[in-house]
């Protein structure tokens, strides 16, 4: 060890105790100073406390060389224990489709528009921060956020499921940057063109194929993320951001767009996110993600400290707008009261919603409900079922992925005050 | 006298009316024309028309060899893919069933896909490094494999976009250019089969 460094060290150490010998030792007990070499890395950029120590939960889809393994679809955000409408831009969900985050240089990236534009342009990063830029709350869903069936399907249908296991694949930031729709109307958008495709600078340049009317509507060209720089694994140092759609379409490292006049029926967007039907017949470009909500306090796995007062707390979103309503069942979904929504209830945005309640110890299964500004309601699995015409069974038997599977998310806490998932039970 | 010009200006402006108005302000210093040579560099992604599509050409035969060294290990030596890699091959009849095998053969729409997706993102770690002829090839093999074309028809910028896919009459709306329309989807929103 080098005796500069300990000696250094040491010396922080007895400094600190000084200083609490100084603030009149009001330590309150278990508190103890934080390791003297990380306080000054907290002073230059902070750290969570180590007592917190919820994580993204995957695994890299892509093993090492030699090493077999399976794919997994995602790094889940522990939704569960987030407090607020936002997620830390450190817990946010990833899903790259196996790539692992790319080292952009941000002096060297460039956005490229062309097309069928009247005047093609390239922006540096510095140029597009010039522009006038806009902060809005968007949340970002994987369209197979929530789903039962497929690759992910039973770890979600699994009695001791968490909300992460379960709904972990949404998640909302502030998202700072310029609207795309400025961009266009620079470039000069011709008549003829009425789709645009964004392409990342990743290198197997994931694609996807938007209409015009959404890039002309309130996509984000991002390049802040909850007051910095959006994260390596979310897209720096340019994400798309185009809200409400399924996480697909938001671009990661985005470099390019063209207008177009069809969609360009890339791998994933014609082979991989079409819903395929019990009749064989698929229906692609979904887009938009329907309301959804889920209690994640008290959620699955978490332990209750006995019969008395708990708030009932949560989150509920819908790529249709706001959220105007969530109602709360204590009652296995006979009856339905209104919690509260607390500000800021954005567009396409995750809405917090909380509710007054007194656990009298007897068995119980707590559900949310959200309805959107147009009044469009979240479904329940046995709705859903209805609509795909499929049985009970189709969720424990079929490998076809249920996309946009936003169904009521039941939770069971049984009288030893465990909580378990009960969407399939 | 400044003062006054651009008071003129400001009516003037109101008086073109509400077009005026919504005009953009002018940020034309910012951003620049591209070069012909960067649009080409970036403008590589292949289209269903295939107006995109490289010179250069290939057939099954070729394309058999290039998969057998680079493919095999993660998509199986018939295809069959693996934990790592989806199957390629086979599948056809299976749609309607609770484990529907979705492949190239049985799903896919477009064969400008299959082109565009091994030229600009297989072998995964060595993305880009395929020549258009070795893409070709392999685009060829699969449509092969999976009884859609011949094992000696050559695969082109020509003859590409011009495969009828088996499977193209599987999605909804058929008409690309219906997907806008919310009527012929079928179905207003998201959530719906």
């Amino acid at each position: 060890m080098n005796s500069k460094k300990s000696g250094r060290r040491q010396f922080l150490k007895n400094s600190a105790a000084l200083a609490g010998l100084a603030a009149g030792a009001m330590t309150p007990a278990g508190a103890t100073p934080p390791a003297s070499e990380t306080v000054e890395q907290l002073h230059a950029y902070g750290q969570r406390s180590h007592f917190e120590s919820w994580t993204r939960k995957g695994k890299h889809l892509w093993p090492p060389e030699g090493q077999s393994g399976t794919r997994d679809y995602g790094f889940r955000n522990p939704i569960q224990y987030q407090l607020g409408m936002i997620t830390p831009a450190a817990l946010h969900f990833t899903i790259s489709h196996g790539h692992e985050p790319r080292d952009i240089d941000p002096a060297q990236h460039r956005l490229l528009i062309h097309g069928m534009v009247d005047r093609p342009l390239i922006f540096s990063l510095d140029e597009l921060k010039r522009l006038p830029s806009v902060s809005r709350f968007h949340f970002v869903e994987c369209n197979a956020n929530s789903g039962p069936t497929g690759p992910t399907g039973a770890a979600r249908r699994a009695p001791t499921a968490t909300a992460q296991d379960t709904h972990g694949l949404t998640s909302c930031s502030l998202w700072t940057g310029v609207p795309l729709s400025l961009l266009l109307q620079q470039a000069g958008v011709q008549k003829s063109a009425t789709w645009m495709i964004a392409e990342g600078a990743d290198p197997p340049h994931h694609l996807k194929s938007i209409p015009i009317e959404k890039g002309m509507d309130d996509c984000l060209v991002a390049y802040g993320q909850n007051g910095e720089a959006v994260r390596p694994e979310q897209g720096y140092p340019l994400r798309l951001i185009v809200a409400g759609w399924e996480g697909i379409n938001n671009v990661k490292w985005l470099r390019r767009i063209k207008l177009v006049d069809q969609p360009y029926m890339d791998m994933r967007e014609s082979t991989k996110y079409p819903s395929l039907r019990l009749d064989g017949k698929a229906r692609w470009f979904q887009f938009e993600l329907g309301p959804k909500s889920v209690i994640t306090r008290p959620s699955g796995g978490q332990q209750m400290a006995g019969p008395g007062y708990y708030e009932i707390s949560g989150l509920a979103w819908s790529g249709g707008g706001a959220i105007r309503r969530v109602e709360i069942s204590i009652d296995n979904g006979k009856t339905w009261n209104e919690a509260q929504l607390q500000d800021p209830v954005a567009r396409k945005a995750h809405t917090r919603f909380v509710f007054p309640w007194e656990w009298n110890g007897e068995e119980v299964v707590l559900q949310s409900r959200s309805t959107d500004e147009r009044d469009e309601v979240q479904p329940t699995r046995d709705e859903i079922s209805r609509i795909w015409h499929i049985g009970e069974d189709y969720y424990n038997t079929s490998t076809n992925l249920i996309g946009h599977f936003n169904a009521i998310q039941p939770w069971k806490i049984s009288r030893d005050g465990s909580v378990l998932n009960v969407l399939f039970l | 006298m400044c003062c006054f010009y651009r008071f003129f200006v400001f009516l003037a402006s109101l008086m073109a009316g509400n077009a005026a108005w919504a005009q953009a302000p002018n940020y034309k210093n910012v951003g620049r024309a591209p070069t012909p040579d960067e649009i080409r560099a970036w403008d590589t992604a292949v289209g269903p028309a295939g107006k995109e599509l490289p010179p250069g050409n290939g057939t099954a035969k070729e394309g058999a060899e290039i998969f057998a060294e680079k493919c095999v290990v993660c998509h199986g030596t018939a295809g069959e893919g693996s934990q790592m890699a989806p199957r390629l091959v086979g599948g056809r009849g299976t749609l309607t069933s609770p484990q529907p095998v979705l492949t190239i053969g049985s799903y896919w729409a477009f064969a400008t896909t299959i082109f565009d997706f091994i030229y600009k993102a297989m072998p995964r770690g060595q993305e880009g490094s395929l020549k258009s002829g070795q893409a070709y090839a392999l685009t060829a093999f699969l449509l092969y494999k999976n009884e859609i074309i011949k094992e000696t028809d050559i695969i082109d910028a020509k003859t590409l976009p011009a495969i009828k896919m088996p499977n193209r009459e599987g999605f909804i709306p058929p008409q690309l250019e219906d997907i806008h329309d919310i009527k012929k989807r079928g179905c207003r929103l998201g959530h719906c089969p």
